[in-house]
């Protein structure tokens, strides 16, 4: 909403209030003030001009010499080149030394060897917005009424002087949307009183109610109808202060009649419509829900195909307007119309809403009927705007008006305590004070002892309780009065659970490890969602997406984590360690919320360390990654529970990859994307990692004690294995464990070699065994023992032989 | 033969001087010291002295022998300190080249800037709840006052999946969830962290997907005056303990009286720029007393409690703080953008 300063000055006496106290003052009590625009402000030097003589620019058809009269002096020659500049106009002129927006300086200068003194101003380079100039002048100059002076201010004239609040209004302070709104709130904040223009008229004999007659069909979309008619209007513009009042509220100036109908509106929050009476076909009004198919040229000249959903006034036969957002255009006032047909009703805002969101049109008239009205201004609006159009358009307002009346309007009283008041505020407000401040609101009230009965307004319909009461009280008494205090109930222990302390550890390690959290998008596409899914399910989609890149949900974060490991090598930064912490969603069915499971995924590649100078390169691989989650399956106490294994994954290299179980349940996986993956995210040698985080995080470990220091020795052995190629480290380190019974605290790989010093086909993995006992030393003999049956078993069981 | 002795002496303590090494100093003790040297020898002649010169040549080799052994003794320390120095400077390094690095990695900017206010208020009493990003329109919308056909769901045009579920636009369904689960007792005191979605075109401003963080108490007697006094703590510590607050009423269907909190500007100290748009202002969070409905739909009778609200976007937040110019910048994952991130950080210290 576009608040005029003068205009607000007319309701509310705003004594020496600047407009910036005065936004700051309603931007305290609740409505936010946006902006505040003072267009004169970037202006100056500019004044009325009278054009004496116009002929074309000797060297240039397009152009214009004029001789301006500027009130003072000799009459000065301006070169123009607006095609609608004539002589007898008065027009705004630039002097020399001028400022325009966009900080445009005028001079005197010379145009295709003519001198020009000044510019010949149109609105847009008078800072009006291009939607709100009249049609009229859209593509010239503007030109004045006639009474105008030469040499006068022409910004004082134009209102441009004057200063525009823009009031950014929450959905409950629809009461301000309009004028006397904004009169009501100014006058609380400021305790002041409001001052409402009569309307005054004289009406002919003739009945409204012989020229037209009104029926409801609709009656629950349509409670109140009320339709009134003026003769003899005399359709033209409107004048100048009527005309810069619309523009300064961002409405376009059209003829007096549609003008008056939008400036009641903005007065009265009321929204109008003229019909022209002539044009209407029919002495009948019958508002009622459109046939299917049924269609309507509106106003804008837009065919629209109806519905049942939407209600339309019509004059017995067809529509004439869809009810509350906008006119048809067969009934449109025009420059030969007589006889205004003026409606002014009460219109549910859930049909207008429905009209308004199937059309795709928002009208200044839509938006207040969605967002509620006034229903006690209906009647008051009807009759300003027929004063004022007999006044401004000579017309002759017929006696009465023809009305359907159904509304109901239960008045509403909300019953308050002081003591309630205070205790919810934390105040210690006086019965007096918040009798002053409901003074200041004008909302009626009575006292019964320390209860008060507030009788609420019509205008305030978004006031249904006490809590709206006690918001009313705090904001009029000033949220910065409010005391401040923390909560004095009982004390409760905060913190983190269990969970929430495991996963900050997660970070803490992965971060430690050099790997940076990353944030992605939830929502993929279907190209990508099902690769690296270490869950096969159908994604869950959205059922309108704003994208197809964003329109299903995750199944895995690789995915994404790759397409920030592409994003980041397309900027050249090629060594890159993320890590994610996020859900993935899992199907229950349509209709029923997914399972949404917590996991942990990373992305890794290019130099894990880079120290140069001393030569030492670590480029990531599989086991640099596999290294970081070791690190930290250990810190989670978890490292005794995992397993890998050799697997296969869609996306992922078959050679290089394993799953992660823990306690031999698969909870995710870690390898090399595949070939083909690296090409499509256009990525080279990346190592990812997912695992189910939640199911890591809610499993049992044991609880944490202490373990003596070791005071008895442990020996070693060392023992080269020469086994096929395909056996794995990790099957012979199960063999070695089983069989080593209870001394055997250790087995760990110390080398690994294939090459010319073994057989073809076979390899040589050396393990470093520990022996040891807690309670004593252990003696030669015993170890022996243990080693022998450890070296048994792998001959037995991976047909292992001791190298040589 | 005593002269022959002064004159070993002179000779010996010369050499002695002169030696540049341990080696030749090793060398000058024996060609003097040693079993063959010319003291020795000297020694053995004394058999042709007579009674009365022998016990005063045989005190003098001594002599001479002790004085040469004790200066011996003395270059030795010397030498040996000259050798250690020597060694020592042949092990310089260039201490200025650069250390081996060892890898580390940072939160992401929005996740410190989440745990930062979890421990605020974690120290405050709270517990941290979190909940299911796909929501029931019940819990997004319902429970929190707003009816399908309230004119404020516009104001958050939802990515819905069927008609009754949808990606949650904000993290207050884990309020009404936590009401529900505490079946009308109080006191409930929570933060509420998490991801949020909305029907937005990214740009410089805005995400389709970002976070939020929400507090919640309810008990009895909660005043307004607690949330302003709550929310001041809140902005002192994330933000300074030289900004100001200002609270404005404002609206927000589950809340009421609905507020909005601005702290002073930073950038201009509150004198207006255009970081603050000229108000000296900038707007940090909504918040509010809960609103009686969503108390009673989650099982708690609003005449005997009542409760505060408060939310905020960590977005925004670190946008503000480090002066993060496109929010697309949280979700690119750029390493250059990650790693400015440190955990330290002076604007909040004391
Ligand atoms: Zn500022």
């Amino acid at each position: 909403m576009l608040v005029s300063y003068k205009w607000l000055q007319s309701f509310v006496d705003l004594g020496n209030i600047t407009p910036e106290e005065l936004a700051e003052k309603i931007t305290k009590s609740g409505i936010e003030v946006e902006g505040i625009e003072q267009k004169s402000t970037t202006m100056k030097n500019i004044v009325v001009g009278h054009v004496l003589e116009k002929e074309t620019h000797p060297n240039a058809d397009k152009l214009n010499k004029c001789l301006v009269d500027l009130g003072e002096g000799e009459p000065v020659q301006i070169i123009c080149g607006a095609p609608n500049v004539a002589a007898g106009q008065k027009v705004v002129v630039a002097k020399p030394g001028a400022r325009l927006p966009g900080n445009i300086k005028i001079k005197k200068s010379k145009i295709r060897g003519e001198e020009s003194n000044g510019m010949i101003c149109s609105l847009q380079e008078l800072g009006f917005e291009g939607k709100v100039v009249p049609k009229d002048y859209a593509e010239g100059i503007y030109v004045l009424p006639s009474d105008a002076i030469a040499g006068s201010d022409a910004l004082e004239l134009l209102n441009l002087n004057d200063a525009i609040l823009e009031l950014g209004l929450t959905p409950n302070r629809a009461d301000c949307m309009s004028m006397y709104g904004v009169a009501y709130e100014t006058a609380a904040i400021l305790g002041k009183s409001v001052q409402i223009p009569k309307s005054n008229y004289t009406s002919s004999n003739e009945k409204t109610s012989d020229y037209i007659s009104v029926t409801v069909e609709a009656t629950a979309d349509n409670p109140l109808y009320t339709a009134k008619v003026i003769k003899n209007v005399k359709i033209g513009p409107s004048p100048l202060w009527l005309q810069t009042r619309l523009m300064n509220a961002g409405i376009r100036p059209h003829n007096n009649v549609v003008d008056i109908t939008n400036f009641i509106l903005l007065e009265y929050g009321q929204p109008l419509h003229a019909f022209d009476y002539d044009r209407f076909g029919s002495k009948e009004i019958v508002v009622r829900r459109a046939k299917v198919g049924e269609k309507l040229t509106t106003l804008d000249d837009v065919e629209r195909e109806l519905s049942s959903d939407h209600l339309v006034i019509t004059n017995g036969s067809e529509p004439v307007a869809l009810a509350g957002v906008m006119g048809g255009a067969n009934s449109e006032v025009q420059n030969d119309t007589t006889t205004i047909l003026l409606e002014s009703a009460y219109f549910t805002g859930a049909v207008v809403r429905k009209a308004s969101k199937d059309h795709g049109l928002r009208s200044e008239a839509s938006s207040r009927y969605e967002k509620g009205i006034d229903p006690k201004r209906i009647h008051l609006a009807a009759e300003r705007a027929a004063a004022l159009i007999a006044e401004l358009a000579g017309g002759e307002v017929l006696d009465g008006l023809v009305e359907f009346d159904q509304l109901v309007t239960e008045p509403i009283s909300i019953a308050i305590e002081l003591s309630k008041v205070n205790q919810f505020l934390g105040t210690e407000l006086s019965l007096d004070d918040v009798a002053s401040i409901l003074q200041r609101l004008q909302f009626p009230y009575q006292l019964d002892g320390e209860k008060i009965s507030v009788s609420i307004p019509t205008r305030r319909w978004d006031l249904q309780i006490a809590e709206d009461m006690y918001e009313e009280i705090a904001r009029i008494y000033g949220y910065d009065n409010l005391p401040t205090t923390l909560p004095k109930g009982e004390q409760t222990a905060g913190g983190l659970t269990a969970y929430q302390k495991k996963r900050r550890i997660v970070r803490e390690v992965l971060e430690g490890a050099g790997v940076n959290q990353a944030i992605t998008y939830s929502l993929t596409s279907k190209e990508k969602v099902s690769q690296f899914a270490l869950t096969k399910a159908e994604p869950v989609e959205l059922a309108m997406p704003m994208s197809e890149e964003h329109g299903v949900l995750r199944l895995s974060l690789i995915p994404h984590l790759l397409d920030a490991v592409s994003y980041n090598r397309a900027r050249k930064n090629e060594n890159v360690s993320l890590f994610e912490i996020g859900s993935v969603f899992l199907s229950n069915g349509a209709g029923v919320l997914p399972k949404e499971s917590e996991h942990l995924a990373g992305a890794l590649t290019g130099l894990y360390i880079n120290h140069p100078w001393q030569a030492q390169k670590v480029v990531v691989d599989f086991y640099t990654v596999k290294g970081i989650l070791e690190q930290l399956f250990k810190k989670l106490q978890l490292d005794t529970m995992i397993r890998y294994e050799k697997a296969e994954y869609e996306g992922m290299h078959p050679g290089q990859t394993a799953n992660i179980l823990l306690n031999d349940q698969v909870v995710g996986y870690v390898g090399k994307i595949h070939p083909s993956v690296e090409k499509q995210y256009d990525v080279k040698n990346v190592y990812v990692f997912e695992l189910m985080l939640d199911e890591l995080l809610h499993t049992n470990v044991p609880p944490l004690a202490y373990t003596m220091i070791p005071r008895f020795p442990s020996m070693t052995r060392d023992i080269a294995l020469i086994v096929e190629n395909g056996t794995t480290a990790g099957e012979l380190e199960e063999i070695i464990r089983t069989a080593g019974g209870k001394l055997l605290k250790e087995a760990k790989v110390f080398d690994v070699y294939e090459g010319d010093k073994v057989e073809a086909g076979k390899k040589s993995v050396a393990f470093t065994l520990t022996y040891f006992d807690p309670s004593r030393t252990l003696t030669d003999e015993e170890v022996g023992k243990a080693h022998e049956k450890i070296l048994t078993a792998l001959k037995d069981r991976a047909r292992a032989e001791l190298r040589q | 033969m005593q002269d022959r002795l002064n004159q070993l002496q002179e000779e010996a303590l010369l050499q002695i001087e002169a030696a540049s090494s341990l080696k030749e100093l090793q060398d000058v003790r024996v060609a003097y010291l040693g079993k063959k040297g010319p003291i020795t020898e000297v020694l053995r002649g004394m058999g042709k002295l007579s009674e009365e010169e022998r016990p005063l040549v045989g005190a003098l080799a001594n002599e001479v022998r002790g004085k040469i052994a004790e200066r011996l003794q003395e270059k030795q320390v010397l030498l040996e300190a000259e050798a250690v120095q020597k060694k020592l400077a042949e092990e310089s390094i260039d201490v200025t080249l650069p250390g081996r690095p060892v890898p580390q990695g940072n939160d992401h900017p929005l996740t410190r800037i989440v745990q930062e206010i979890e421990d605020l208020f974690i120290g405050l009493g709270y517990t941290v709840e979190e909940g299911p990003e796909v929501e029931t329109d019940y819990y997004n919308f319902e429970a929190l006052n707003l009816p399908k056909d309230h004119p404020a769901r516009d104001m958050q045009d939802s990515f819905y999946i069927t008609e009754e579920t949808l990606m949650r636009t904000q993290t207050s369904p884990v309020q009404a969830r936590t009401m529900e689960k505490h079946k009308g007792k109080g006191p409930i005191k929570i933060i509420c962290p998490g991801k949020v979605y909305r029907r937005d075109n990214d740009d410089a401003t805005h995400s389709h997907q970002f976070m939020q963080i929400e507090g919640l108490v309810v008990d009895e007697n909660i005043r307004m005056s607690d949330l302003k006094g709550t929310l001041e703590v809140f902005a002192k510590k994330i933000f300074g303990a030289d900004r100001k607050i200002r609270l404005r009423p404002s609206f927000f269907p589950f809340t009421e009286p609905s507020v909005e909190m601005d702290v002073s500007c930073k950038i201009c100290g509150g004198d207006g720029c255009s970081v603050c748009k000229g108000t000296g202002w900038i707007e940090i969070l909504g918040a509010g007393m809960v609103h009686p409905n969503v108390l009673r739909m989650s099982g708690f009778d609003p005449e005997k409690y009542s409760g505060f609200a408060f939310g905020m976007g960590p977005e925004r937040i670190a946008m503000l703080k480090y002066g993060v110019d496109d929010i697309r910048h949280f979700y690119t994952n750029d390493v250059r953008f990650l790693k400015q991130f440190s955990p330290v950080d002076s604007s909040t210290e004391k």
